[in-house]
């Protein structure tokens, strides 16, 4: 499989930005070190109250937001929740996910009929209109942001595993164990879902990026991080109030928002451009 | 085909029901004061709060709850939305009009571009066209509605001042809600037309680029994509060359034989297109100001309005849940297999 990525140098370059993207989150506290007194590192240190923010200088490398927050530090701090929710938000969906498709699609029958119509509900919903409502109702917050997306995200997944297990349980293989005398959750975890899961866990993998999107555009709603807080939607949203210049300078404020706008795309267009190569890859059409 | 139509058609009541019960049922945990806005027309009614949980059973068990109030909003009675200051039924009536205007006009130029863009760029596979068609898609999925708004904004608002944020100017609002003015549609584009008010016209049309625009981009990248892969695998059929064969021009090839067939993954896509549209338009109205359903369950999210969270999470749902069955439809229109199977 390696080999097949070597040959789409732009998966290299998704791949390069992936990893760029990793290690700024794990030296986080060396390319941004936390203030002295401060309590939480999430938290982005102020330079004063002013409201209007400042362009790059020396001392803020990115330049500041309104309120005077650091966007250097919350960009880099923001890599590291980034991170923290997508892979928090994909292992909660793929938990649920993997549970209740194997079940259904192992067992059959009515508790596979109930938990496929589950998924159709869920699956009726436009994925951040059901998130938004969910967020509203748990109380705003990034932790519930979190819950909301992996509540709407499993269905696919579970979805996607089923059928998979539809056609690997038909294998002599696993007729041959039952015929052994094993049983249904040796055979459920031992054979069919081993054989089973490599898809989920790849698509899965690779939405890493669009859960992304969603939590920052549910932080941009206001429906997320709290004020201050090191995240790419919460700094995105402080740029709102300062699409317009000044009459002499017009684009004065472009870094408020193409600073950590850019970062979300390049983010995000590494998950992308490595989650094609994958799929050309995964796909049999295209050999 | 009417077989198939009867089957799909009663799986409707089915997702409606299942659509509600799971809305209510996240409802229940909120306090009973909470969810009063759900049954009031009136704001003052709310000053009798112990009278209105009385009334609508709001302590009782849950299935004599649900049905009370799954009585209410078959009859349309859905409360009254504090963020949009009236009944929800009108909030939906007042803001879906903009709604479907701007999804429509983000929509056709999507379809236009996005199947031209994926059957040449499958018919020129590997040359710059097709290059230029991937680089389209992928920075299209990648850049996300409220990077891209806040920046089209910042360009065409802050620097050049030309495509303002909103749905209309404030003279242009001052007119249309003037005895000179009939909404016919709600539908601006069609109604100042429809009143003869050119420049009313124009109005909407600057304040609607910006988002159709933002919608656009990232839709049409799924549309390029699909279109190709699609087109891609028909060109290489065996009927396509023995059309080239028996000597079809080659335009025909592409445009008679190929085209048609590779359309019908495209069709069924357009329900996809929906869900982006749909989606899209949450963060896309917010971002532009634009009065439409996005905004306004945005707003009532933010400000914790029940009714307005609910009768918004309704029209989502049932919009979508009726664009993934004429989807269905579409498909067992023009592919034979389905309606059979």
């Amino acid at each position: 499989m390696l080999k097949r990525l070597r040959k789409k140098p732009l998966s290299l370059i998704g791949l390069g930005l992936i990893v760029f993207f990793a290690l700024v989150a794990l030296l986080a506290p060396l390319l941004a070190p936390m203030a002295p007194n401060a309590r939480d590192p999430y938290l982005i240190p102020q330079d004063g109250y002013t409201s209007d923010p400042t362009p790059p200088s020396s001392k803020h490398w990115f330049g500041t937001t309104e309120q005077q927050y650091d966007l250097y530090y919350g960009i880099i701090w923001g890599t590291r929740t980034a991170f923290k929710i997508g892979l928090t938000i994909i292992s909660m969906a793929l938990l649920v996910g993997i549970t209740l498709g194997s079940l259904a699609g192992y067992y059959g029958g009515w508790l596979d009929e109930v938990l496929m119509r589950f998924t159709d509900i869920i699956l009726a919903f436009p994925a951040i209109v059901l998130a938004v409502v969910i967020v509203a109702v748990l109380g705003p917050s990034l932790s519930m942001v979190v819950l909301a997306i992996a509540l709407v995200a499993w269905p696919s997944y579970a979805r996607l595993l089923r059928a998979d297990i539809l056609s690997v349980k038909q294998r002599e293989f696993v007729m041959a164990s039952r015929a052994l005398g094993a049983t249904d959750f040796w055979i459920l975890t031992r054979r069919v879902i081993p054989n089973a899961i490599f898809p989920v866990l790849v698509v899965a993998s690779l939405d890493i990026g669009s859960v992304v999107i969603t939590a920052a555009a549910l932080s941009f709603l206001g429906l997320g991080a709290p004020m201050g807080y090191a995240d790419w939607g919460q700094l995105i949203s402080l740029s709102r109030n300062w699409i317009l210049g000044t009459p002499q300078n017009p684009l004065q404020f472009w870094y408020t928002a193409v600073i950590p706008g850019g970062t979300i795309f390049l983010f995000v267009l590494g998950w992308n451009l490595l989650g094609d190569a994958f799929r050309d890859i995964l796909d049999p059409r295209q050999k | 085909m009417a077989s198939y139509l009867i089957r799909r058609l009663a799986m409707l009541p089915f997702v409606a029901l299942g659509v509600t019960l799971l809305l209510f049922a996240l409802l229940q945990l909120l306090s009973p004061e909470m969810r009063a806005s759900l049954y009031v027309k009136d704001p003052r009614q709310l000053s009798a709060l112990e009278s209105v949980i009385e009334t609508y059973h709001l302590r009782d068990p849950f299935p004599v709850q649900y049905w009370t109030w799954l009585k209410q909003i078959l009859v349309g009675d859905l409360g009254y939305s504090e963020t949009a200051r009236m009944p929800v039924a009108e909030a939906i009536k007042a803001f879906f009009p903009a709604t479907f205007e701007l999804a429509l006009t983000a929509f056709v130029p999507t379809l236009l571009v996005g199947i031209w863009l994926g059957t040449k760029a499958a018919v020129y596979q590997d040359r710059p066209l097709d290059h230029f068609s991937r680089f389209i898609a992928i920075t299209g999925y990648s850049l996300p509605s409220f990077v891209l708004g806040l920046l089209l904004l910042m360009i065409f608002y802050g620097r050049f001042n030309i495509l303002p944020p909103g749905r209309f100017s404030l003279e242009a609002d001052l007119f249309i809600h003037s005895a000179n003015f009939t909404p016919f549609t709600g539908f601006l584009l069609l109604d100042s037309l429809l009143n003869g008010k050119l420049w009313i016209f124009w109005d909407a049309l600057k304040h609607l680029i910006l988002p159709a625009a933002t919608l656009f981009y990232n839709s049409v990248a799924l549309l390029t994509r699909i279109t190709r892969s699609s087109m891609l695998e028909e060109i290489h059929k065996d009927y396509v060359r023995t059309a080239r064969a028996k000597g079809v021009e080659e335009s025909d090839v592409i445009n008679k034989h190929a085209r048609k067939n590779a359309l019908i993954p495209v069709i069924t896509s357009s329900s996809l297109l929906l869900v982006g549209l749909l989606g899209g338009v949450v963060i896309t109205e917010t971002i532009f100001n634009y009065p439409g359903i996005g905004r306004w369950g945005v707003n009532a999210a933010q400000q914790l309005d029940i009714a307005g969270i609910m009768g918004f999470a309704l029209v989502s749902a049932t919009l979508f849940v009726l664009g993934n069955l004429a989807a269905d439809l579409l498909y067992a229109f023009v592919d034979p297999r389905v309606r059979l199977k």
